[in-house]
């Protein structure tokens, strides 16, 4: 019994698929339409990502500057020092000394010959703290802060990373954009396929009658319109894989150079297995999901005459 | 197998295609159907294969009531009855074996048994050497043949025709006509509607008469 009714369903759908594959073009501009819908916003999402990990790479660049008291001893330094790069948050910590920070101040403001003028070393000894990589997100950032505010030692604390924060916000609110887009762009997925099968039940209509007339219930007349539904929606989801698949490759080069001259080893990636399923699979959920809406209201219109 | 009591049928626009029918028809039973053109025939089939509801008196038919059979169970109701139309209704991209199976593949027959059953059905009918041709290659009686065969593949206890000899001359004519005895005597329920009194008269069995919507005439089973 179940085996018979596996064997009804791979029949419909070998059936479904050699009709689409008789009206070949037909079903090939159904399947571009979607594959091109859903290539946008999928692209869109690469994009982001690619982004987002090329930021990533620059907060590790997101160091912490402690300027500690001046008249601190070295071997008060060396103690904070320690105690700082043992903290979680923390990779590594640079000493600059108040000689070194004159000498590299001397060396690149210009302003050499004025400081020499003056009689006693004006800057403060600086620790340069490195923040581990598991905690480069700006609010884990946000919390060491605070937390090496608190050592006595430590005059000011300064975080540069207001830009960082400001694209991870820019970032935000273009994969909201995306959402929103690919929202959109789902019931226009939905749409096509809804009339693609409204077609496809019109033309079928006397055969639908006939199947009405001897006994088929709704859902057996559904079946292979749901199948073509959701065949459609597949391949239209396999097309925006090869798309995007297809934008990126032509963006690889020119995005190497560019990285290059930056002295930088940024790849494009390409989708994950899961993003890839995602896409895939929301083709084919979409294609199912029009196709029933479509063929459930034209259904109950055609009854035998 | 099919009683009517009181049965009316009004169409939208106040046109009373039925009027107070009644009538019982046994199982085993063979009838003829006949009057006028729009005397009410084809409306009397459409009520027994439940593709209108009456609309005033109780209509049964295999035991099951159509006044209140649920729309999901007409499915299956209409599964127990073979229906032969004057147009054939045949499906012309598919070959005479892919139409005869159809009511089989509809009620997820078991893979195995739709060829013999298939097969069996052309048989009867005689056109076995053609199982792979499409429709339109046949003649019209073939035609008919054919949609005799997608009929009775199922089996059911009650066989419904339309006009079946409508475009036929009178040799094809009697060749269906003995097709449908032949089902009687194996205990199949026929009803066959239609005008062509010859058929009536080489048929020898009950006839109905409709006038105008309303029974004229029943001549109540014949041996």
């Amino acid at each position: 019994m179940i085996r018979n009714y596996f064997l009804r369903h791979a029949q419909v759908f070998f059936y479904t698929l050699g009709q689409l594959a008789r009206a070949p073009v037909a079903t090939f501009l159904t399947v571009a339409v979607i594959g091109i819908t859903l290539a946008l916003p999928a692209g869109l999402y690469i994009a982001i990502e690619n982004v987002q990990r090329l930021a990533r790479g620059w907060e590790d660049n997101g160091q912490i500057s402690l300027f500690l008291k001046r008249d601190l001893s070295d071997p008060a330094i060396e103690k904070l020092s320690e105690k700082i790069r043992k903290l979680p948050a923390v990779s590594w910590v640079d000493y600059v000394s108040r000689e070194a920070a004159l000498a590299e101040f001397k060396k690149l403001s210009g302003f050499g010959e004025a400081l020499g003028a003056l009689d006693r070393n004006p800057l403060p000894p600086v620790l340069v703290v490195h923040p581990a990589a598991t905690h480069s997100h700006p609010d884990a950032l946000q919390s060491l802060l605070k937390d090496l505010r608190r050592y006595n030692e430590v005059e000011l604390a300064q975080l540069d990373l207001e830009w960082v924060r400001r694209l991870y916000a820019m970032l935000d609110l273009a994969r909201q954009g995306v959402l929103i887009l690919a929202a959109g762009l789902a019931v226009a997925v939905l749409l096509i396929i809804g009339n693609t099968i409204r077609l496809a039940v019109l033309n079928r209509r006397d055969e639908i009658e006939i199947i009405k007339l001897i006994g088929g219930t709704n859902a057996f007349i559904r079946r292979p319109f749901l199948y073509a539904g959701m065949l459609q929606g597949l391949l239209g989801g396999i097309l925006a894989w090869l798309l995007v698949g297809l934008g990126l490759l032509l963006l690889s080069s020119p995005v190497h150079r560019l990285a290059s001259l930056y002295g930088s080893l940024f790849v494009v990636e390409n989708m994950g297995f899961m993003a890839t399923l995602t896409l895939i699979g929301t083709g084919g959920l979409l294609g199912w999901l029009g196709s029933r809406l479509a063929v459930g209201r034209h259904l109950r219109a055609i009854e035998p005459r | 197998m099919i009683e009517f009591a009181h049965v009316f049928k009004r169409y939208p626009g106040g046109f009373d295609a039925l009027r107070d029918i009644n009538l019982r028809i046994e199982a085993g039973e063979m009838a003829f159907i006949t009057g006028h053109s729009g005397a009410g025939k084809s409306t009397l089939l459409r009520l027994i294969t439940a593709i209108e509801r009456p609309t005033r008196g109780e209509a049964a038919v295999n035991g099951k009531n159509l006044t209140r059979l649920p729309r999901r169970r007409i499915p299956y109701f209409r599964r127990e009855i073979g229906v032969v139309f004057q147009d054939h209704k045949l499906l012309f991209d598919r070959t005479v074996y892919d139409n005869v199976a159809l009511p089989l593949i509809v009620t997820g027959t078991d893979q195995y048994e739709i060829p013999r059953r298939v097969r069996a059905a052309l048989e009867m009918v005689g056109l076995l050497d053609k199982e792979r041709m499409l429709p339109v290659t046949l003649s019209g009686g073939e035609q008919q043949r054919v949609g005799i065969a997608r009929a009775v593949v199922n089996k059911p206890p009650l066989l419904l025709a339309d006009e079946p000899t409508g475009n036929l001359d009178s040799k094809l004519s009697d060749e269906i006509l003995d097709l449908f005895l032949d089902f009687h005597h194996h205990g199949v329920t026929v009803l066959i509607a239609t005008h062509d009194l010859h058929l009536i008269d080489r048929g020898r069995r009950r006839v109905i008469e409709l006038n105008h919507g309303e029974l004229a005439r029943d001549t109540g089973a014949r041996p």
